[in-house]
């Protein structure tokens, strides 16, 4: 590990430690009642005693946010390629998306309660939130191959549907994994959203639904053990698309590129 | 058909290098979407085997000359004949313009690729053409690994990769360091002469143009325009690093200067054609 590596892995990490160590002293030395704010100490063995409840609210958070994901990465691909083919439909179209993006999801959710059962609905919001990122970045990556490399398959007679496979979608596949990461912590948070807002109505048990109940019962050590799992979750899964994008984009992209010194 | 027959006559008998044309523009106007005039009445005639090189400032259209012939872009008026029904071209532009997710072998079998070669089937003429640039072993490299004359290699092999009769360049080596450049164009030089490809050459260095060509063609700008025509006397064969050393290099670079300056300082054509002839 490199002097450098060392300082990335180790200052983040030392203040962390400081930080945490300075909020279980305070909370010790003025005796801070556990309802007002737990030490650390008392949310990490919360949540191992309570982790059968907690994992399985995770399970459901992490699952939602996955198929929303899921469903955006489809729709939102299929879009952009329906939208690069015709500037008419992207015309058509876009602007409905725009309207979607930005209208707040929690002001969205108890309308989507009303029409869907709130499985669907929670699912709905989580997909709403994540799709425009993608759609946006990939309908950008489409159009944006190299106008010379354009002209050459041009040249060569290429195909529609060459020029497609071997121009314009490796193209945009930078633009698109920008989206995902993006996308992938949004569709959490559009997921922990629309749970709070289906409240009680929600009968899925999410690790929001968790915090809202741990909230009614001044249960505020299983609030804050729920909190850090949600932002467990939501490292987790930047770290893990950063990662796919390092992998797919190692050999050739620049934002990539080690420093070659 | 018959009409070209007619030009070809009476252009061999007007120029001293006897080559039957591949290509004849008359009079050919293009007009961009925005209402520039990039060329104005320009006659060509390009002859099988030659370099020729198009030299003159930048908006006189020269790259335009080569999207023409290329066929990305037809004249707004004028015509465009080609001996040859369907040449096989290849286009260098001044960019690498290489697929950055590709490798090296990826890079130089785009064009097969999309005429439908297999790779295995491409293989050999894919290996050959990174020969002829000096790029043998090469192939597993990604682009970003290499320096800019590399790619630009790379772009070249890619370009003969089809075995072109007509080498199409549009300021290839511009955007490339002197010492570079120098190198790159003696390498293509020496395989320019064992091509046997004709090659029309698009650039705004005087050197290069000398050094390189069979027959230089002076344009103005504004509007675009062939100027002035001059002929490179000295033996293809012997452009290696003495050329440069050589009186009639020295000579054609002063001839060539004169010719690009008359064409800048927009004095009209008939005059530079008694001055310099």
């Amino acid at each position: 590990m490199s002097k450098d590596d060392f300082v990335g892995y180790a200052v983040p990490a030392l203040t962390l430690g400081l930080g945490l160590i300075a909020w279980e002293g305070l909370v010790r030395y003025f005796a801070v009642p556990t309802y007002l704010l737990p030490a650390p100490s008392l949310i990490i063995s919360t949540l191992i005693t309570d982790w059968p409840t907690l994992s399985a609210s995770l399970w459901v958070t992490l699952s939602i946010t996955l198929k929303a994901l899921g469903i955006a990465i489809i729709g939102s691909v299929g879009l952009a390629i329906l939208f690069a083919q015709s500037r008419l439909v992207e015309r058509a179209f876009y602007p409905f998306a725009v309207a979607m993006q930005v209208t707040p999801i929690v002001a969205i959710a108890p309308l989507l309660l009303i029409y869907l059962s709130p499985g669907v609905a929670v699912l709905v919001c989580a997909f709403l939130v994540a799709f425009f990122p993608l759609l946006a970045n990939t309908t950008l990556g489409l159009s944006s191959a190299d106008h010379n490399l354009v002209d050459l398959f041009q040249m060569y007679r290429a195909s529609r549907m060459q020029q497609f496979m071997l121009l314009r979608l490796p193209s945009a596949l930078p633009y698109f994994l920008a989206g995902l990461r993006i996308s992938g912590g949004l569709a959490l948070i559009g997921a922990i959203v629309a749970e709070i807002a289906a409240g009680s109505a929600g009968q899925g048990s999410g690790l929001a639904y968790r915090i809202v109940e741990s909230g009614f019962r001044l249960n505020i050590p299983r609030m804050f053990a729920a909190l850090l799992l949600i932002s467990v979750a939501g490292i987790t899964i930047h770290l893990l698309l950063t990662a796919l994008s390092h992998w797919l984009l190692r050999d050739w992209h620049d934002s990539e590129r080690g420093r070659e010194t | 058909m018959n009409k070209m027959a007619t030009l070809t006559t009476t252009k061999a008998a007007a120029i001293p290098v006897a080559a039957p044309p591949l290509v004849t523009l008359r009079g050919v106007h293009k007009v961009f979407a925005n209402n520039v005039t990039a060329l104005e009445g320009l006659d060509l005639e390009i002859r099988a085997g030659e370099f020729l090189s198009l030299l003159g400032p930048s908006g006189c259209g020269k790259s335009t000359v080569l999207r023409l012939l290329s066929g990305l872009t037809g004249p707004t008026r004028g015509e465009i004949n080609w001996v040859a029904d369907c040449p096989e071209l290849g286009f260098v532009f001044q960019e690498p313009t290489l697929t950055p997710w590709n490798d090296v072998f990826a890079n130089v079998w785009l064009p097969l690729r999309l005429a439908g070669v297999s790779k295995e089937k491409a293989r050999p003429r894919v290996e050959e053409a990174l020969e002829q640039v000096g790029l043998a072993g090469f192939a597993k490299a990604y682009p970003r690994q290499l320096s800019g004359g590399m790619k630009m290699r790379v772009s070249i092999a890619r370009a003969l990769v089809t075995r072109p009769t007509v080498l199409l360049m549009d300021e290839p080596f511009a955007a490339l360091d002197e010492i570079t450049r120098l190198k790159l164009n003696d390498d293509l030089a020496a395989l320019r002469s064992s091509l046997g490809a004709t090659v029309v050459f698009v650039t705004h260095s005087v050197f290069e143009s000398v050094y390189l060509s069979d027959r230089i063609v002076v344009m103005a700008a504004r509007p675009g325009r062939a100027v002035a025509e001059i002929v490179v006397e000295a033996p293809t064969q012997s452009r290696q690093e003495g050329f440069r050393l050589c009186k009639a290099y020295a000579d054609t670079c002063v001839q060539t200067s004169e010719a690009l300056h008359v064409a800048m300082g927009d004095r009209s054509p008939k005059m530079l054609k008694g001055g310099m002839a």
